[in-house]
């Protein structure tokens, strides 16, 4: 098909560059330079999408971010699907593949449309509150047919092949917006050597003055553009970002700015130099002083049947045509409520197509344009609008009356004016968004007929979003506010000369949102105010008709403002009904509040490069190769990798465990233990800091001791253990578990900054620096003694003592605690030397029978023993009582300790809470599900009171039996009971309450 | 009060929509009331709602700052669910589910409560005894769940990546079937007509400034509009409930924090049910328009602020990201935020106060709008009886004083 909508020259396009495209399996030609939007309409595709609610077919309104209806989805295939893209916004490339995204079978002939057509008048706004209720059965079923007809595109159903990048930058003015204001703003502060970032959300910077009529220094405006371009793109310290929408406005000029990189170029982002590229990245910009640049969005008017393809803005209609070189039809008939708009009439005579009439609403319109069109011949006809459009999927003809804008009624007889596009302008609305983005209310001025920003600090509205809209006031507001940044960011700024601009002489335009109709609102042809969520000027009254009377409610009820769009086109309109119907004023109705984003960005570009393997680094001790090689199978434990168990050829994971058990009870094993976390406490109230901590006193622990601490939050809960040792009088090596070890640190931090900073004590994280190794069973001591150059006798090197030595070698500490009951070493060395001890213990090991273990074995070791493991056996509202663990808890300690108060209250104090204690099932060979809940009785009642639950259980070799640790309600007054267990299949376990320590209970085995 | 029904509505669309009535009149304040809720959101409406039907007193009145249903009852992700671990909190959310089954029936007022399942992911060997503690404790709380294995999970939610490949694997799930969303809106707007409808007087755009109070007892609110008399009044405010307990003298262990959320473009149906993860921090659903909803944890500062800090939004499509990587090229549409008021475990508070004939209702941190019609039910009946109702009695103010907590934490470290 030919582009029977082009015009024969004009417009920023490459002729010479045809691109191939289809559109609904329909292979079309555009030129590069063109949007997927004005690609359609040089080829005469009107309808473009079916609406969301009634399927009415709809066309091109706008050329921009304000677009509501022109949401395609595009992408050649499956991975490269891209849902909801705004064709107005969209570059043509070659090869590129969209689709409407409603409509079935086709977007011409859809079904749904008959359904909207017959049953629209049945589905006013919140109908689905109305009705759907009865049989309350066949809801869910009502509920699938509402979510089949909704939603726009189509997620992809395959990873995106693409990557997204973030990146931060401060600087002393960020100017959004490259039209007019923004170009001369960046200009003044980038001449003063400001660090300067200037960006636009368009394909091609300029704005407004791409296809403007205006001349600036006597020449065309693009040339200025051009120019300007050129100074910038050479100033050292100015970033000029391109295809850049400024989309989130944050406390403290905080900025986001989404760069499209590739979207432009292909649907998944096509190499560079052999290179993957970005294909959008974050700007995350710390702005001195925010320069907002971002114009405005024509009001269309609402009138009946305005959605049917062929009614545009006006201004759109000269953006295709002076942009695009492309038209939307043969026959214009222009209706506007100022003079400004007069400009699309003026540019379709020019372009040579039939100006049918100008429609104007006021009595006496006058000005330069107006003056300008009479000179053309063109037919206007005041004191009048277009009250409604004809045609089904295109404007066949336009439905002219006079109006009386105060009392709302068409007065007298209407005519038909045959025409194919209907253009129309109810004024500009400042694009505020940015600045109430951060919670600051626009304010309203009637002298515009528009809300402008409230005034955010840091923030100088420039241009056509401050209300100056000729050429001439945009530039000097430009230069002023550009001069203003920089000096505010405290850089010298020269004065400049603007450039000259003739002026425009425009007429006071007139207050018209709604048109009337011979008919009342209720009952005339539908009038839309936001097309993408099908709201009418009639849903808007019978909101406020049902008591929806805050415009926050009719937002909500109605849906309008709730789009992609998020109401660009509609929103100012809307309350303009809504105030007209409750009697108030716009700015009593007040606005919706805005939010980012200003259009919607992708969650990749937002997530960046924390996906995947970045979503959370991974960590690995130093000693990862050699696990691999062994065959360890792996768990997570928070950030890291931990060998789980070491399988040897086809060994399930329960006979492992089962050998590296006994391994270690009768010989010796070795856990790579790295993961532990590890503090540095130095200072000389380290101690004192530690009393505080802990639960337990560390006021007499001498150096070359170890002791084991419980840390509680301040609600008397356990939230962290592990083993400090004392190297120095005023230095401390703390061990923390492996995923409470960042918690940890900051929970010091905390406490140190901001309750006790008197205290001169100091930490640092460790954790990565050392490596842990824990060798032990009764060969231990032997075993290292090989590799060592120290006393390793039971009395040089007693339970719970810490020594410096080497350990082949290799500088290292090595503390004698015991996590398995057994005899142990925990060997720690600097991580880089890990894995040569490693491998020297492996070379004398063998001959003592050394195996490595696990998570698995070192859990079932520790509950053997009675030991908890922090997030098992506690949760939060466990105390150190409830764990038995009085001993770890010292009530004496002269200053209080964090969580001393709490564990005073009555219920910390009660004797029946939920106790630490040991369950063995009656069936020996049985290992009880771990998160079990246990009751008193056999018989099953639902509800039934639950006592507690099974926080571990294991098989045991060593005991020959399953066995399992509990927090069971007065547990320790129930030694020797039997509980039960439910389970979810219908069985129910019986188990003996037994004490937590199931092995060796005097604990001679670690003392040897 | 207008019956609603398919049938009135083709009555009304032959009528051109001219005779539909106000959903709730716009009074005038009385001089006094017997009782007066503060604060016109969710559970403030339940609560009168509540009240005056099961109760019988109508001489009530809601008074709302703003319009009805503006705080957290607009702003959070419509997530109903009462699969919680601790009996008395399971007790009190199962109270309102079973409540949510059958509101739009009783309000005559669609709420779309839609119950489509809710799935609670595991991603390591701890969060798996976690699920199967709290589905065994569900279970005999007579409450629906249970454990879905990876083959399972796929099978509901086909486009989730359970594959080994991710950063955090998919281990297993809780699934709680009756869970699902509820068109939040909706339900304020259903109960203020049933409060409307049966005599209470919904106050919008009338702000309470402090409070009168005589030896001890309340005698009524000092508003924007005047003083209002009522001796017993209940403060349903949510993130600002920490401001009026200062307006009546005395502190509450709550503190307000921002909780964001966030929604994409609407969709074509991908999504069929609510997903949700502590491990990597973040939950999503698909709304009946189309659109992901999406949220996460609070923001860590303090504030009234209805918006909240950018890292956390970055954070929460990572992790939306590590679920679902074909969600990669979906855009968010908006995102906002509320201000919640949050407890040390997790729990609301529903309790009398220092100050005689006051009571709060708050501390729904979180997870308020799954316990609305609840929340309002117990309330009604505290209010009315000016002592707990049963359900209630556990979430005194007294508890973080005397110890007794109910530490939700474990099981809902994720907003919801």
């Amino acid at each position: 098909m030919s582009q029977r909508n082009r015009l024969g020259a004009g417009g920023r396009i490459d002729r010479k560059r045809p691109l191939r495209f289809t559109f609904n399996g329909v292979s079309y030609q555009g030129y590069a330079g063109d949007t997927l939007a004005s690609a359609l309409m040089a080829n005469g595709v009107d309808v473009l999408n079916r609406s969301f609610k009634y399927a009415r077919p709809r066309g091109l309104v706008t050329a921009g971010a304000d677009e509501p209806n022109a949401i395609v989805q595009l992408g050649a295939s499956e991975a490269g699907q891209v849902p909801n893209v705004r064709a107005t916004q969209q570059a043509l490339y070659e090869g590129l593949v969209a689709k409407s995204t409603n409509g079935w079978p086709n977007v011409d002939r859809d079904l749904m449309g008959v359904i909207g057509k017959l049953g629209g008048q049945f589905m006013p706004p919140g109908f689905y509150y109305k009705t759907f209720m009865s049989p309350a059965s066949a809801w869910p079923k009502y509920e699938q047919y509402i979510r089949k007809a909704a939603g726009l595109g189509r997620s992809p159903i395959e990873n995106d092949p693409d990557i997204y990048d973030h990146m931060n930058h401060h600087c002393d003015v960020l100017v959004v917006g490259a039209g007019p204001a923004g170009l001369a703003a960046a200009l003044a502060a980038g001449r003063s050597g400001a660090r300067v970032i200037v960006c636009d959300e368009q394909e091609e910077m300029g704005g407004s003055l791409l296809d403007s009529r205006e001349q600036i220094d006597g020449k065309p405006a693009t040339e200025w553009v051009a120019a300007v371009l050129a100074e910038l793109a050479a100033l050292p310290d100015v970033l000029v970002l391109p295809r850049t929408t400024a989309n989130g406005y944050h406390d403290h000029n905080f900025v986001t700015l989404h760069q499209r990189r590739t979207e432009h170029l292909a649907d998944v982002a096509p190499a560079a130099d052999g290179r993957r590229q970005v294909r959008a990245r974050m700007h995350k910009v710390r702005a001195g002083r925010v320069v907002l640049a971002t114009g405005t969005h024509e009001r269309p008017l609402v009138y009946a049947r305005n959605d049917v393809p062929g009614n545009l803005v006006a201004g759109a209609v000269s953006t295709y045509i002076r942009r695009f070189g492309v038209i939307p039809g043969q026959r214009l008939v222009l209706s506007t409520s100022n003079d400004h708009a007069y400009r699309a009439a003026l540019d379709w005579h020019d372009a040579g197509r039939e100006v049918v009439a100008i429609v104007d609403a006021r009595e006496r319109p006058d000005g330069d344009l107006v003056a300008a069109a009479r000179s053309r011949n063109i037919r206007i006809i005041t004191g009048s609008a277009v009250i409604e459009a004809l045609g089904k999927k295109r404007v066949s003809a336009a439905i002219v009356g006079a109006i009386d804008i105060d009392g709302f009624s068409v007065k007298g007889s209407t005519q038909e004016l045959a025409c194919d596009t209907i253009a129309s302008s109810g004024g500009y609305s400042p694009v505020v968004h940015l600045a109430a983005h951060t919670g600051r209310r626009p304010v309203w001025r009637e002298d515009i007929l528009g809300f402008v920003s409230g005034g955010v600090p840091g923030q100088i509205p420039a241009g056509g979003v401050a209300g100056r809209w000729s050429l001439a006031d945009a530039l000097g507001d430009g230069f002023e506010s550009g001069a203003r940044a920089a000096a505010e960011a405290g850089l010298s700024t020269r004065s400049f000369t603007p450039p000259t601009v003739a002026p425009v002489r425009e007429g006071k335009p007139v207050a018209l949102y709604q048109v009337p109709h011979t008919k009342p609102t209720m009952r005339a042809p539908k009038q839309f105010v936001d097309q993408q969520n099908d709201v009418t000027a009639a849903g808007i009254e019978l909101a406020t008709r049902e008591g929806f009377e805050s415009i926050e409610h009719v937002k909500r009820y109605t849906g309008l403002g709730f789009g992609t769009d998020q109401g660009k086109l509609g929103n100012i309109n809307g309350m303009a009904i809504a105030a007209r119907v409750t009697g108030q004023t716009i700015p009593d109705t007040g606005t919706t509040v805005f939010r980012p984003n200003y259009t919607p960005i992708t969650f990749g570009a937002i997530a960046g490069r924390h996906c995947d393997e970045f979503f959370d680094p991974r960590r690995y001790t130093a000693l990862q190769g050699w696990h691999v090689e062994r065959g360890a199978k792996f768990e997570e434990v928070g950030q890291w990798m931990r060998p789980w168990y070491f399988p040897q050829g086809k060994e399930s994971m329960h006979d492992a465990v089962q050998r590296e058990c006994s391994a270690v009870r009768e010989r010796v094993g070795i856990l790579d233990a790295s993961t532990l976390g590890k503090i540095e406490i130095q200072g000389k109230d380290a101690r004192e800091f530690l009393n505080r901590l802990y639960t337990n006193a560390w006021t007499k622990l001498e150096p070359g001791k170890c002791r084991y601490g419980l840390m509680c939050k301040d609600d008397g809960m356990v939230m962290d253990d592990g083993v400090t040792a004392c190297l120095a009088e005023n230095h401390f090596h703390m061990t923390t578990t492996t995923g409470g070890a960042a918690g940890v640190l900051d929970w010091m931090e905390l406490w140190h900054q901001t309750e006790w900073p008197e205290l001169e004590v100091y930490f640092n994280s460790t954790t990565d620096h050392w490596a842990a190794m824990t060798i032990t069973g009764p060969n231990a001591r032997k075993l290292l003694a090989e590799l060592t150059d120290i006393d390793m006798s039971n009395e040089a090197f007693a339970y719970m003592d810490c020594r410096e030595a080497k350990v082949a070698g290799v500088p290292a500490r090595i503390f004698r605690i015991s996590f398995t009951g057994e005899l142990s070493f925990e060997v720690n060395v600097q991580a880089n030397y890990a894995m040569h001890v490693w491998k020297a213990l492996f070379e004398q090991g063998d001959k003592h029978g050394l195996t490595p273990y696990g998570t698995e074995t070192m859990h079932v070791l520790r509950a053997e023993k009675g030991f908890i493991i922090i997030g098992q056996e506690t949760d939060g509202s466990v105390t150190p009582e409830d764990l038995g663990m009085q001993w770890c808890v010292g009530y004496k300690k002269p200053y209080s300790w964090i969580g001393r108060r709490a564990l005073s209250r009555p219920d910390t104090k009660r004797s029946d809470r939920k106790q630490l204690v040991g369950l063995k099932p009656l069936d020996p060979q049985l290992v009880l599900q771990e998160g079990a809940q246990i009751v008193l009785e056999k018989e099953i009642r639902i509800p039934m009171p639950m006592v507690g639950h099974v926080t571990s259980s294991y098989f045991s070799p060593t005991l020959g039996h399953g066995f399992a640790l509990a927090l069971l309600k007065g547990g320790s007054q129930r030694i020797g009971q039997t509980v039960f267990l439910p389970m979810a299949d219908g069985k129910v376990h019986a188990a003996e309450v037994v004490s937590p320590v199931f092995y060796d209970p005097q604990g001679a085995r670690q003392h040897v | 009060m207008q019956h609603y029904s398919g049938f009135g509505l083709v009555k009304h669309g032959l009528s051109h929509h001219e005779n539909w009535q106000r959903m709730w009149r716009n009074p005038a304040p009385k001089s006094e009331y017997d009782i007066i809720v503060v604060g016109g959101g969710g559970h403030g409406l339940a609560t009168a709602y509540y009240l005056a039907k099961v109760h019988g007193i109508t001489n009530i009145a809601v008074i709302e700052k703003g319009w009805l249903g503006g705080g957290n009852t607009a702003r959070n992700t419509t997530i109903v669910r009462s699969n919680y671990l601790w009996d008395e909190a399971a007790w009190l959310y199962e109270h309102a589910m079973k409540l949510w089954e059958g509101l739009s029936q009783d309000l005559n007022y669609n709420v779309m409560f839609s119950q489509r399942g809710v799935m609670n992911l595991g991603h390591t060997l701890q969060d798996m005894r976690d699920i199967h503690r709290r589905v065994n404790a569900n279970r005999l709380n007579g409450i629906d769940g249970e454990v879905l294995d990876v083959s399972q999970i796929q099978a509901i939610v086909p486009h989730m990546d359970c594959s080994a490949n991710r950063r955090y694997p998919v281990l297993g799930a809780s699934w709680q079937p009756r869970a699902g969303v509820a068109r939040h809106d909706a339900v304020a707007w259903g109960f203020a007509r049933g409060a409307d409808s049966l005599g209470v007087d919904l106050l919008q755009q009338t702000e309470v400034t402090g409070f009168r109070i005589s030896g001890g007892k309340v005698l009524g609110v000092e508003t924007n509009r005047g003083f209002i008399g009522g001796k017993t009044i209940g403060v349903v405010t949510a993130g600002n409930s920490g401001v009026l307990a200062k307006m009546a003298g005395f502190k509450l262990p709550v503190e307000s924090h921002p909780l964001q959320a966030l929604v994409s473009e609407p969709l074509k149906p991908i999504l069929d049910t609510v997903v949700m993860s502590n491990h990597v921090h973040g939950y999503v659903s698909q709304s009946d328009k189309g659109d992901l909803v999406i949220g996460a944890g609070i923001d860590g500062y303090t504030g009234y602020g209805q918006r909240g800090s950018y890292p956390t939004i970055e954070h929460t499509l990572q992790a939306i990201i590590e679920l679902f990587p074909i969600f990669s090229r979906v855009r968010m549409n908006r995102q906002w935020g509320g201000i919640v008021d949050t407890t040390a475990d997790a729990c609301p508070i529903i309790s009398a106060t220092p100050v005689g004939g006051l009571f709060f209702n708050c501390g729904w941190g979180t997870g308020g709008f799954k316990a609305t019609p609840g929340s309002g039910h117990v309330f009604a009946a505290t209010l009315a009886a000016g002592k707990a109702h049963p359900l209630a009695a556990p979430f005194t103010i007294d508890r973080f004083v005397s110890g007794k907590l109910i530490d939700e934490h474990g099981a809902a470290g994720v907003a919801h």
